[in-house]
């Protein structure tokens, strides 16, 4: 089989369980890849040694005939998911040489069920960007290219959006805080889902901000979402936020068609000075599932203006806290300290030379909106615009909507270092049309629907409602077939 | 709501344990103002008698025994230390 790297999971499964082809040599087809796209900056620690060795354990487990959909699989993990013996640092010079000594959850149950790790994948530091340009790897690269530029792939899961558009890998982890795994995949014509908080444990992912924090899959096909996010999701006691609920065969739940479902356009995401090919991909994205059975119904989230600033104020509070474990003790880069320096400047030089400049800004910011005088008039006003943004959702679901359709992002891919001299808020409103669903726990799912008229690839966004992630992908899935997105990038790394 | 100015930044720095150069503070203090200005549109809102969230899903967290269920390995948990001396993480003299 040539270029087995290309296929898809669902693909590659059939064959592998055929026998027509041994995750062997396809680990072997995405090492091969990966070596040959360093420029896209993508994998920033490969592991061949490792994934070679799970590969012939996949394929002894394959043909003992009792193997997992996942197993024999070639995955890329995101630097933010700790894995055992291997580099995994959040893309932050603060974690410098940090080899955990434990696995997370996610990479646990894909490592149980055969899946093949192929290595580390870039990101923004601590998941705190929309580019990937805030890393200590350097800018991650998206492999669509129209001109001369370099695009970013989004982020912050930036390198796993780019090695499954590359065909690097044919699935990766991601994570998404803000819209860290939807807009990636919109910027690369890719799938990714964010389920509802707490259908992915949590624990062992290097924590951004707890409350919103969830991982999910990025793909190449819905179906493959489904396969995957199935073996990532389940409870898990080490976290206390992981749902102890059923997980359901959401591959099994594909293919059942929309007819009679009702979807919401919410007339709050038609934001002024919407480039007309978003507006447009969002009506023909309508259309097509009216014209699969659905009713589109017009609703109202009235206070989806205010999800940027909440987000940007609990984000950074949760952050701050959570990143206060970095003070060169116990993991990571410690500062050279003068004569006479006490631990206090060992705290304040380690993390000014370790964190990033976005790092340090939402910590500072999150220390501020939590500092006394400032907790009721920051913090605290957010946490209940929060509670008004979930009702929003609840009462639109309560009407009966089962799904709600919105863009993805606001633009296609821009250039990297195009937003090096806008102000950081800028840089914010590329999570517009998806944080309201971490601030609303839901889950949300990015499909490639369209290319833009420089040929970049736009993505739709349907969010669900809680739990429901086997009706959110079927959805999607019809969604999906009728756009019918078959674009790949033109090789040129 | 207030805006923060040099000497509030110097604050921040501080709290947040991160060494800020004096000559910096200026062009921080600009940057923290102008997204907090950003927040400051939470003003609008309407939340008389409304509760903070704190949880997003609805459900009360699992309680398990107060038991110890892993440990011994202090190895395994110094082992990324930057300094590790005898058994413990080792830092610069706390108390004179």
């Amino acid at each position: 089989m040539t270029e087995p790297n290309k296929l898809t999971i669902a693909e590659a499964r059939d064959a592998l369980r055929k026998g027509d082809l041994t995750s062997v040599e396809l680990t072997a087809a995405c090492l091969t890849a990966i070596e040959g796209a360093g420029a896209l900056n993508a994998f920033v620690h490969p592991t061949p040694d490792l994934a070679l060795d799970r590969a012939r354990a996949a394929d002894t487990r394959i043909a003992a005939g009792d193997a997992p959909a996942m197993c024999g699989i070639p995955v890329g993990i995101k630097d933010l998911f700790c894995t055992e013996g291997v580099a995994s640092q959040a893309a932050s010079h603060i974690l410098n040489g940090f080899r955990p000594e434990y696995e997370s959850t996610v990479s646990a149950r894909l490592r149980d069920a055969g899946a093949v790790m192929l290595g580390k994948l870039n990101m923004d530091e601590f998941a705190m960007g929309s580019s990937n340009e805030t890393s200590t790897y350097g800018d991650a690269v998206n492999p669509w290219k129209v001109d001369d530029r370099r695009l970013t792939p989004g982020g912050s899961s930036g390198g796993s959006a780019a090695a499954v558009a590359a065909d690097l890998c044919l699935g990766a982890t991601g994570t998404d805080t803000g819209g860290s795994i939807r807009q990636p995949a919109a910027f690369t014509g890719t799938v990714g889902i964010k389920p509802t908080y707490g259908r992915c444990s949590r624990w062992g992912i290097i924590a951004f901000a707890s409350s919103l924090d969830q991982a999910g899959p990025m793909t190449r096909t819905v179906r493959d979402a489904a396969i995957m996010l199935q073996a990532m999701c389940g409870h898990d006691p080490k976290d206390s936020t992981s749902a102890d609920l059923a997980v359901p065969d959401f591959e099994a739940a594909l293919g059942t068609g929309v007819r009679g479902q009702r979807i919401g356009i919410p007339r709050e995401y038609r934001m002024d000075g919407m480039p007309a090919e978003i507006e447009r991909l969002w009506a023909d994205g309508a259309d097509m599932l009216r014209d699969a059975g659905a009713e589109i119904v017009d609703i109202s989230l009235p206070h989806t203006k205010y999800a940027l600033p909440a987000y940007y104020v609990i984000a950074p509070a949760e952050a701050s806290s959570n990143l206060a474990r970095y003070d060169g003790v116990r993991y990571g880069h410690r500062a050279k300290l003068a004569q006479g320096d006490g631990i206090t400047e060992m705290y304040e030089k380690t993390r000014a030379e370790g964190f990033g400049p976005e790092v340090q800004r939402r910590v500072m910011i999150g220390t501020y909106v939590l500092s006394a005088g400032f907790y009721d008039a920051y913090y605290n006003r957010a946490r209940k615009v929060r509670t008004l943004i979930k009702r929003d959702f609840d009462e639109v679901f309560a009407q009966g909507i089962d799904s709600i359709l919105t863009p993805a992002t606001p633009s296609a891919a821009f250039g990297l270092g195009e937003m090096a001299e806008a102000d950081p808020v800028q840089m914010y409103l590329n999570d517009v049309f998806t944080v309201t669903v971490n601030l609303a726990g839901l889950p949300g799912i990015a499909v490639p629907a369209g290319l833009d008229r420089q040929g970049l690839p736009l993505g739709l966004q349907l969010i669900g409602r809680p739990w429901d992630e086997a009706g959110l992908l079927n959805t999607a899935h019809v969604l999906e077939a009728a756009a019918g997105f078959v674009s790949k990038p033109a090789k040129w790394w | 709501m207030s805006r923060i100015d040099t000497d509030t930044a110097r604050k921040v720095a501080k709290l947040a344990r991160i060494a800020v150069p004096e000559d910096h503070l200026p062009a921080l203090a600009g940057e923290l103002s102008h997204i907090l200005g950003f927040m400051e549109q939470l003003g609008e809102v309407d939340v008389e008698g409304v509760e903070p969230m704190t949880s997003v899903t609805p459900m009360r967290l699992k309680r398990r025994g107060d038991a110890v269920t892993e440990g011994n390995m202090p190895e395994r948990i110094l082992s990324n230390a930057p300094d590790a001396r005898e058994g413990f993480f080792a830092v610069p003299k706390v108390v004179e």
